[in-house]
């Protein structure tokens, strides 16, 4: 910084100093300084800019890689099943229904366990409990995702492939959703898939349920407290419709993550490219197919084919983490109306 | 009427003792997933290691080999992320926090870069290889960097936004008063006083995109030789467990075990890394 003092006192000296206009040497500097300010803001500022283009350059790039398959088949595209890369006829119902549905199985599982595990660490445990337990669940979402993988294929799946045929035995003679669970005991699958994700997704919903459950105003719980409720029905009936429009945005978030999990889901969901009824069928996700195949598909269809799919992975989950955002926001909105 | 208000009671009692009981086992259900892979990854892992695995290259199916090739590819690409990322990251979330506070345009921005951040980084990659491997004409290094430097960017995005608003603004108004120019009142002042939060950010960054696989699959690809070539395709660990792993050869698989294992380990210390400093900020 010495040597631009330096340049500007020298610059002071060059112009006629005058003590009708002290401020030269400062009017000079303090322009300077403006322009430096500016160069900062506009450099900044273009940058944070870039996020926003990143996003739409992300939409439109796809789409324009896309456009030959979405073209090509029309509409069709979406609900047809066909996937065959010989005659280049091609449909992305059967990826899209894979995700869909491993996404669902997981949110069934994880979302009530998440509720368990947050309400465990925000209402129930001890103050020295509760850092490790949510630290340690934490760690959960800090592991790779091939690691997920792998533990599924090779230990996960083996494990659920032994239980599988109780569960064609006890639940598959169900009517209704009997069909769900009747089908060849080979452990991947999508159930497989469905679980893992369950897994990987509760990290990030129990810390967002904790987080919301923890503003919940002391004085609302202590009132219902006050009036003879148990812990539970405080939760229940105090704290979960407090918070529901967070918990949901929570859900939201946590699906947005499961729809577009790739490496787990690559390794155990089987990769055929049929639809099957059956969770213990072999399916094929957005994602694992584009892991799987794309370094395969050598012609322009096939590759556009699957650039089609990664457009449509991309407007699923940013609607979902659209809405996920929105819901979050309101909590801290209601909150700030109601002068909490 | 009596008897009647005690079934009430017990009943009520019953289903809070059940219900608190199952948030009890829910928690220890999801313990017990972590344990089990941590377990199976050091298990299985740990028979795997030996020394060169930091000395030889990925082997041909069916011969002994390391993954020396990979680690450097790995550290390279994470390297130019991080340069790139970095950077870009820090300024963004510089101007939210101390041009654009509180403005309708700084919480739209919030809001997409959170989209961003959460954003499959499958797509991420595939964004890259529209963009760069096509027109480029070949899988490079280079592009995988890029692609993990867009992940990278949002988390340091968002933790600088949120540290540097942490800083006090007495702090802020202290050094304009003595006469600094915003700039550097940021720069002397906001970075000093945020700056381990903000490194915080490029740590969990970082050990966020050492373990992401999906979008280097379509743009660094993988190498089998030794290369420290960012422009041609090169060797990295992700992939290189992904193929490893699902491929029939034992000896693969294995290296894909240590692989993960080191990978796993390597994210764990850097969480464990930027968890302890923002311990050590908190007392501040």
């Amino acid at each position: 910084m010495d040597d631009t003092r330096g340049a500007e006192l020298g610059m002071g000296k060059a112009a006629v100093p005058s003590p009708a206009v002290p401020s030269r040497i400062g009017l000079v500097r303090s322009r300077r300084l403006h322009v430096m300010d500016r160069g900062f803001r506009w450099l900044t500022g273009g940058l944070a800019f870039l996020v926003l283009l990143l996003l739409v350059g992300v939409a439109l790039s796809l789409f324009v890689r896309g456009w030959g398959a979405f073209h090509h088949f029309g509409f069709a595209f979406f609900w047809s099943e066909a996937w065959d890369p010989v005659t280049e006829n091609f449909g992305a119902l059967v990826p899209i229904y894979g995700t869909l549905v491993s996404s669902l199985v997981a949110m069934l599982i994880a979302v009530p366990i998440s509720f368990g595990i947050a309400l465990f660490i925000s209402e129930l445990a001890p103050e020295w409990l509760r850092q490790p337990v949510g630290s340690a669940i934490e760690l959960l979402a800090g592991i790779p995702s091939i690691i997920f993988g792998m533990w599924g294929l090779f230990v996960f799946a083996p494990v659920l492939g032994r239980a599988e045929p109780w569960l064609n035995d006890h639940l598959g003679v169900l009517r209704g959703i009997g069909a769900l669970f009747r089908g060849p005991p080979m452990g991947i699958g999508m159930l497989a898939a469905g679980i893992i994700l369950a897994i990987m997704v509760i990290p990030f919903i129990s810390a967002i349920m904790r987080d919301v459950f923890l503003v919940v105003p002391t004085l609302l719980k202590e009132s219902a407290y006050g009036l003879g409720a148990t812990t539970w029905e405080v939760a229940r009936h105090v704290v979960l419709p407090y918070t529901r429009t967070a918990v949901v945005g929570g859900v939201f978030l946590g699906l947005g993550r499961a729809l577009g999990e790739t490496m787990a889901v690559t390794f155990v969901i089987g990769n055929a490219h049929d639809l099957h009824i059956s969770l213990l069928d072999a399916g094929n996700s957005i994602a694992a197919a584009l892991a799987n195949e794309f370094a395969e598909a050598f012609s322009p269809m096939y590759k556009s084919a699957l650039m089609a799919l990664g457009f449509i992975l991309f407007i699923i989950t940013f609607v979902v983490l659209v809405l996920a955002k929105l819901m979050l926001w309101r909590l801290g909105q209601g909150q700030e109306k109601a002068g909490l | 009427m009596s008897t009647a208000m005690n079934v009430r009671y017990l009943r009520r009692r019953f289903w809070n003792i059940f219900n608190l009981g199952m948030a009890v086992a829910m928690t220890l259900f999801g313990l017990f997933w972590l344990v089990w892979i941590l377990w199976t990854t050091l298990s299985y892992g740990a028979t795997a290691l030996n020394l060169e695995l930091f000395t030889a290259d990925t082997p041909a199916p069916g011969s002994i080999g390391g993954l020396r090739n990979a680690f450097v590819g790995s550290l390279l690409m994470i390297g130019v992320a991080v340069l790139i990322g970095t950077p870009v990251g820090i300024l963004a979330g510089t101007y939210l926090a101390e041009f654009a506070q509180g403005s309708r345009l700084a919480g739209v921005i919030r809001f997409f870069n959170d989209i961003l951040l959460s954003a499959p980084s499958i797509v991420i990659g595939l964004f890259i290889y529209a963009v760069m491997v096509v027109p480029m004409g070949n899988f490079s290094g280079l592009a995988g960097a890029l692609s993990l430097a867009i992940l990278l960017l949002p988390v340091v995005l968002r933790t600088t936004d949120e540290m540097l608003g942490m800083v006090p603004g007495t702090l802020r108004e202290a050094a304009l008063a003595l006469g600094a120019p915003h700039w550097k009142m940021i720069v002397q002042v906001s970075y000093r006083a945020a700056r381990s939060g903000i490194l915080t950010g490029v740590l969990l960054a970082v050990a966020r995109i050492s373990g992401e696989t999906a979008p280097l699959l379509f743009t660094a690809l993988n190498n089998q030789f030794f290369s420290m070539n960012l422009d041609k395709p090169i060797a990295n660990v992700p992939v290189v467990i992904f193929q490893f792993a699902m491929s029939p050869y034992p000896e693969w698989q294995h290296l894909a075990w240590a692989g993960a294992l080191i990978a796993a380990m390597a994210v764990l210390v850097l969480g464990l890394v930027s968890r302890f400093l923002i311990k050590d900020r908190s007392p501040r």
